[in-house]
């Protein structure tokens, strides 16, 4: 406490940490309590917004730039598959379209306690004191692209096969399904159900 | 602000993502709880990093962390799109068989 008074740059890091914190598990609840998508969308993306500032005061400079540009854009397909499958004015029709309330708010709420409980009651020891600027890009592409680059070959080839998967799922009938592996076969009559002889 | 003060928050972001994830019948709206729950993953891992262990180095296990947030929404996609073709239903009560 004596640090937040001698040093007000610290204060300000504490109220803002604690305001962010506040409005992003604000806008989480309000995903859930609001009628409408549209909004219910713009409350999920104000969470992500405000841990990735958070994340920004914790010295965590490039990933909360990151998390905040890379949720803001996810939230907007996000909202654009919202409206598609609900399949109505999403804005102006309310409704309720849940199951299990009780028991989901027990199981939520005894999470909520085991975990907390463990934040305050583990002895946490630190390991080494911050290093200034830890947290900037250039300190996360030297480590990414040094001793951790193991981790970053990783991650391509699942991003790559995600790409690919989705895409497969997501595709009613494909080149493949309509022309077969013969390149020289004529188009399929695109009318009629199935290719490939289906 | 303390390490257990970021825990408690993200407990709580975890808490509500999965009370949503558990109560949610529409299959968007059950992949925005299990976003929510990545949300407070990503506060916990950021304390841990700040205050256990400020190396750059540690900020590594949070980019695999929000790949696979990506991952998760694209797939889910990818599924709810499927879904919807297969059986003309967003709901998960109506997708209890993944049989086409």
């Amino acid at each position: 406490m004596t640090d937040l008074v001698t040093d007000p740059l610290r204060l300000v890091e504490v109220v803002a940490f604690w305001a962010l914190a506040a409005l992003a598990v604000v806008a989480g609840v309000l995903v859930f309590r609001w009628d409408s998508m549209a909004r219910v969308t713009y409350a999920l993306a104000t969470s992500f917004v405000a841990v990735g500032l958070a994340l920004v005061v914790v010295d965590l400079h490039y990933i909360g730039a990151v998390t905040v540009l890379m949720m803001v854009m996810e939230m907007a397909i996000m909202a654009v598959f919202m409206i598609m499958f609900m399949g109505m004015n999403p804005a102006l029709m309310p409704m309720d379209m849940t199951h299990r309330k009780r028991p989901a708010a027990v199981v939520a709420v005894a999470t909520f306690v085991v975990l907390a409980g463990g934040a305050l009651l583990v002895p946490w020891e630190r390991l080494a004191d911050p290093v200034p600027g830890a947290g900037s890009a250039s300190a996360v592409g030297e480590a990414v692209m040094g001793p951790k680059m193991l981790v970053m070959m990783t991650v391509s080839p699942l991003l790559f096969a995600t790409l690919v998967a989705g895409v497969v799922l997501a595709s009613h009938r494909t080149r493949y399904d309509r022309l077969g592996d013969d390149l020289r076969r004529r188009p399929a009559d695109d009318p009629q159900p199935g290719g490939v002889g289906r | 602000m303390s390490l257990e003060a970021v825990l408690v928050v993200a407990s709580a972001l975890f808490s509500v993502g999965l009370y949503g994830a558990l109560t949610q019948q529409v299959v968007v709206m059950v992949m925005m709880g299990l976003e929510l729950m990545l949300n407070g993953v990503i506060l916990a891992v950021a304390g841990f990093w700040y205050f256990l262990a400020p190396e750059p180095t540690g900020q590594v296990l949070l980019l695999v962390v929000i790949a696979a947030m990506t991952v998760e929404m694209a797939m889910g996609f990818a599924v709810a799109t499927l879904l919807h073709r297969s059986a003309g239903t967003d709901m998960v009560d109506m997708a209890t068989e993944l049989s086409g």
